[in-house]
């Protein structure tokens, strides 16, 4: 069963294009990862989806039915800002607001405790602390009992042990059946949760695939050093010379590295760093794609 | 209906949390009670009374015009807002309890005046009156929600403030409401019916006493009504236009 789906969606703010002819389907049961650099379209997709915002063209659905028609969001969960809680209101109180627009609501104490902030019921949110304010946000995504949460940039700037309580908690949900979509730019947040993630770029999708077939493409890295002539080495995915220095994208810096000794290249200045996603994907998406590559399989929207 | 009342109780509970507001919009038309009615009109009963009723209608029109010009923009600034649009109820309960919140605080801001009026004047009320004068509060607040309303949906807050500050006074000088009836300088006399605090301090009057109504104020009363909500639907819409489409 479909719960969210984007077909052949744009999205304009003006002159820029946020979202191009972007395609996303999310079945009931699933847990998604959107996978993409600041400003790459992940939160104009979520806006999209949750009916904040309407596509310039396409068509969004929400439980079959538009998504700005309040009876399609009854099923469905998504976080505030954290910075957006109203500051005078106590912890439990803001728990009750939301509730109150739930048929059957996850009881106050419960939804508290699952997020470990069962002792500041009577605090003002204003006076918690970010991670306490971060883990409140993305409780009231759980109030009403959703089948679909839709979590943007869930644990940005929390300490590890508030994203732990956090993911320990969305792993919960979703093993009891419930629907993820979570944004994230941290690779290591999308494998850690996500079975499958949608790689957004630019406003399109790059790639939507499983986690490990992804992080196959993503693991890329950039070899830099100084040399004269190079010889032919497997496992580049695209070489750049500038300024007499070489740059090799690979997916395996290692093996590389040791094909460059073993082939007597007389390198210096050597330097192995990651490529940051966008790169990676710029890289791996270019025309030149060597044919022993992972193929960044349904790539849609390009 | 339920939810309304939810929104209602959220956005007074807001509001009680910072209590200062509350002061704000109550002090205004206290201080001019006691600084000009209690010391000139307050040993004549039925002046006394008029005076009351101006500082009633007074005390409703910046108790709107604030709460909602400046609380409106501020709360559009705030991520909240949108998220509550994210929940499965449309943007009607938010509205209506927005409302109801105004006029509950709108009634709250008149305790002061009526206070200061009760023991320090020789105003005098009978119970139906009272009771009547009760609904009639709500009657004049339509305009000044709209007014408020429309300022709020339109402008940033530092502007809303500004702004709000701007209309609020001579509106109220205007439209003859620091004066008895009848009483005010002549050039207000004449620009005042054309003023929607006229028509809303003159429903006060005939409320109160028996003070004629004239066709004029209340004609214009109605006109405000229909330009200060078609004003306030635009700004609306186009808010919702900019923000959420």
């Amino acid at each position: 069963m479909i719960l969210a789906r984007a077909d052949q969606v744009t999205r304009r703010y003006g002159d820029v294009l946020a979202l191009d002819r972007v395609d996303l389907t999310v079945h009931a049961g699933e847990m998604v990862g959107l996978l993409g650099p600041n400003g790459a379209g992940k939160s104009t997709l979520m806006n999209l989806v949750v009916g904040l915002r309407r596509p310039t063209s396409g068509r969004i659905e929400l439980f079959g039915g538009d998504p700005r028609d309040p009876a399609s969001r009854r099923q469905l969960g998504m976080t505030p800002q954290e910075t957006g809680l109203p500051g005078t209101l106590r912890v439990g109180e803001v728990v009750d607001f939301v509730a109150a627009h739930y048929p059957d609501p996850v009881p106050r104490d419960e939804l508290l405790d699952r997020f470990g902030l069962t002792d500041q019921l009577r605090r003002q949110t204003g006076g918690l602390s970010g991670g306490q304010r971060r883990r409140l946000a993305v409780a009231l995504a759980f109030v009403g009992r959703p089948r679909l949460v839709l979590l943007d940039e869930p644990t940005t700037g929390l300490d590890v042990e508030a994203r732990r309580t956090l993911w320990d908690a969305i792993r919960a949900f979703h093993a009891e059946g419930g629907t993820v979509l979570l944004s994230s730019h941290y690779l290591e947040e999308v494998e850690e949760l996500a079975e499958r993630v949608v790689v957004i770029g630019h406003g399109r999708v790059l790639a939507d695939d499983s986690v490990d077939a992804v992080r196959s493409v993503v693991g890329v890295r950039r070899v830099g050093f100084v040399a004269d002539d190079l010889p032919a080495l497997p496992g580049v995915v695209r070489s750049e010379l500038i300024e007499g220095r070489h740059h090799l994208l690979t997916t395996d810096a290692d093996q590389l590295v040791r094909d460059l000794v073993a082939a007597g290249v007389a390198f210096t200045d050597l330097e192995v760093r990651p490529t940051s996603l966008e790169e990676a994907f710029l890289a791996i998406t270019a025309e030149e794609r060597p044919r022993d590559e992972p193929p960044v399989t349904a790539a849609s929207g390009r | 209906m339920q939810l309304t009342l939810v929104h209602t109780r959220y956005q007074l509970l807001e509001i009680v949390r910072i209590p200062i507001a509350l002061i704000g919009s109550a002090f205004f038309p206290a201080a001019a009670m006691l600084f000009f009615v209690v010391p000139f009109a307050g040993k004549d009963p039925i002046g006394a009374t008029y005076a009351t009723a101006s500082m009633v209608t007074f005390s409703v029109m910046s108790a709107n015009i604030f709460q909602y010009g400046i609380g409106v923009a501020e709360d559009r600034d705030q991520p909240w807002n949108p998220y509550t649009r994210t929940l499965p109820a449309g943007p009607g309960p938010r509205l209506a309890g927005r409302v109801l919140a105004g006029l509950a605080l709108t009634y709250l801001s008149l305790i002061p005046v009526l206070v200061i009026s009760a023991t320090l004047t020789a105003a005098r009320i009978t119970p139906l009156a009272f009771l009547l004068a009760i609904g009639t509060v709500a009657v004049v607040s339509v305009p000044f929600t709209l007014m408020g309303l429309a300022i709020g949906y339109s402008l940033p807050s530092k502007a809303a403030i500004v702004v709000a500050q701007i209309v609020f006074f001579p509106l109220a000088f205007g439209g003859g409401l620091l004066s008895s009836p009848g009483e005010a300088p002549g050039f207000i006399e004449v620009i005042a019916p054309y003023l929607p605090t006229r028509g809303a301090a003159e429903l006060m009057w005939a409320t109160v006493g028996d003070y004629p109504m004239r066709p004029l104020s209340l004609a214009m009363l109605g006109f405000w009504v229909v330009v200060l909500g078609s004003l306030a639907v635009w700004a609306y819409r186009r808010d919702e236009g900019r923000r959420f489409s």
